[in-house]
C-alpha cells in the first residue's frame, strides 16, 4: 500500500507539472524573464499548489501519524544554516541558464529522446553526487538520513 | 492575458499541491522532488523502492499528459549543450546544499509557513530572475 500511494502521489505531480507548462524549460524561461513578454503563469501554479497543500497540511498534521506509517517524517523546523542561502544562489543560477528545477529535469525521461535530456541530467546527478561525497568527506557523517 | 491563459497552470499547481498533500496523508513524507532524488541510494531497500516509484510516478504522470495533449517540449536548437550540463550541476548542488527546490521549499515548505522555506524561495527565485536576464540579454543566449 505504502508503495502504491508513492506511485499515485508521483503521476498525479506528474500529471500537474506537465498540465502547468513546467516540463517546457522556455515557458519558464518566459516566467524568470520579466524584462521581455512576461509570462506571469508561473505564478498560478506556484499559488495553486501552496494554497491546497497549506490546506492539506493543516488538516494532515492534525493527525497523529499518517495513513501508512507510524509517524510523519515532516522534520521539524531545522536550525539555521548557512547552506541554505547559499544552495538557494547556486540552485538559482542553475534554474535561470537552464530553466529545469529539479521536477521537470526528471520529467525529461518521459521523452528521453529529447536532445537535452542527458546534458542536463547528467549534470543534474554529478552535482548531487558531488555535494554527497564532499559532505561525507568533510563531516565523516552520512549525508541523507532520514529527517 | 486571457483567463483561460490562467486556468490551465492554476489545474496544474492544485495537481502539484494535491500530489503534494496525497504523499503526506499516506506516506508521512515531503514532496521534494531534490530530496527524493538526493536519498535515492543509501537508504534501505524499501525507502529505495519507494522514491523510486514515486519518480516513475511522475515520469509516467508527465508522459501521459504529454501523449494525451500530443505535444513533448521540444529541445531547444540553439541552446548550448555544455551550458544545460553546468546548469544541471548547479541545480544538483544547490539544492543538495540548501535541502531542497522549487517542490520542497517551494511548494511544501511554504505550504508549512516555514521561514527557512521562504528565505530559500526568495534568494533562488530572485537570482534565477537575475541569471536569466543576464543569460538571455547580455549574452543573448536562449
Amino acid at each position: 500500500m505504502r508503495y502504491l500511494t508513492q506511485l499515485f502521489s508521483g503521476l498525479v505531480f506528474g500529471v500537474g507539472l506537465a498540465l502547468a507548462g513546467m516540463t517546457s524549460p522556455q515557458k519558464v524561461l518566459a516566467f524568470l524573464d520579466v524584462s521581455d513578454q512576461w509570462d506571469p503563469s508561473l505564478l498560478f501554479v506556484l499559488g495553486g499548489a501552496v494554497v491546497v497543500a497549506a490546506v492539506a497540511f493543516h488538516w494532515t498534521l492534525r493527525r497523529a501519524r499518517p495513513v501508512l506509517e507510524p509517524q510523519f517524517h515532516a522534520g521539524a523546523a531545522r536550525k539555521g544554516d548557512a547552506g541554505l542561502i547559499a544552495g538557494s544562489a547556486v540552485f538559482g543560477v542553475g534554474w535561470g541558464i537552464g530553466g529545469y528545477c529539479p521536477g521537470p529535469a526528471v520529467a525529461l525521461l518521459a521523452a528521453p529522446w529529447n536532445a537535452e535530456a542527458p546534458f542536463l541530467l547528467g549534470g543534474l546527478l554529478v552535482g548531487i553526487a558531488s555535494h554527497v561525497v564532499w559532505e561525507k568527506f568533510r563531516s565523516g557523517e552520512t549525508l541523507g538520513k532520514e529527517p | 492575458m486571457a483567463l483561460a491563459e490562467f486556468l490551465q497552470p492554476l489545474a496544474g499547481g492544485f495537481l502539484i499541491g494535491g500530489a503534494s498533500a496525497s504523499l503526506l496523508y499516506f506516506n508521512g513524507r515531503i514532496a521534494g522532488i531534490s530530496g527524493i532524488l538526493r536519498r535515492l541510494f543509501g537508504s534501505s531497500a524499501v525507502l529505495f523502492v519507494e522514491r523510486l516509484l514515486f519518480l516513475l510516478g511522475l515520469i509516467a504522470g508527465a508522459a501521459l499528459y504529454e501523449i494525451d495533449a500530443g505535444t513533448f517540449p521540444v529541445p531547444r536548437a540553439d541552446f548550448p549543450a555544455g551550458l544545460l550540463a553546468v546548469s544541471g550541476v548547479l541545480v544538483g548542488i544547490g539544492t543538495s546544499l540548501a535541502n531542497g527546490c522549487t517542490s520542497g521549499h517551494g511548494v511544501c515548505g511554504l505550504a508549512r509557513f516555514s521561514m527557512r522555506s521562504l528565505v530559500a524561495v526568495g534568494v533562488f527565485l530572485s537570482v534565477a530572475i537575475a541569471t536569466t536576464y543576464i543569460v538571455r540579454h547580455v549574452f543573448g543566449i536562449r
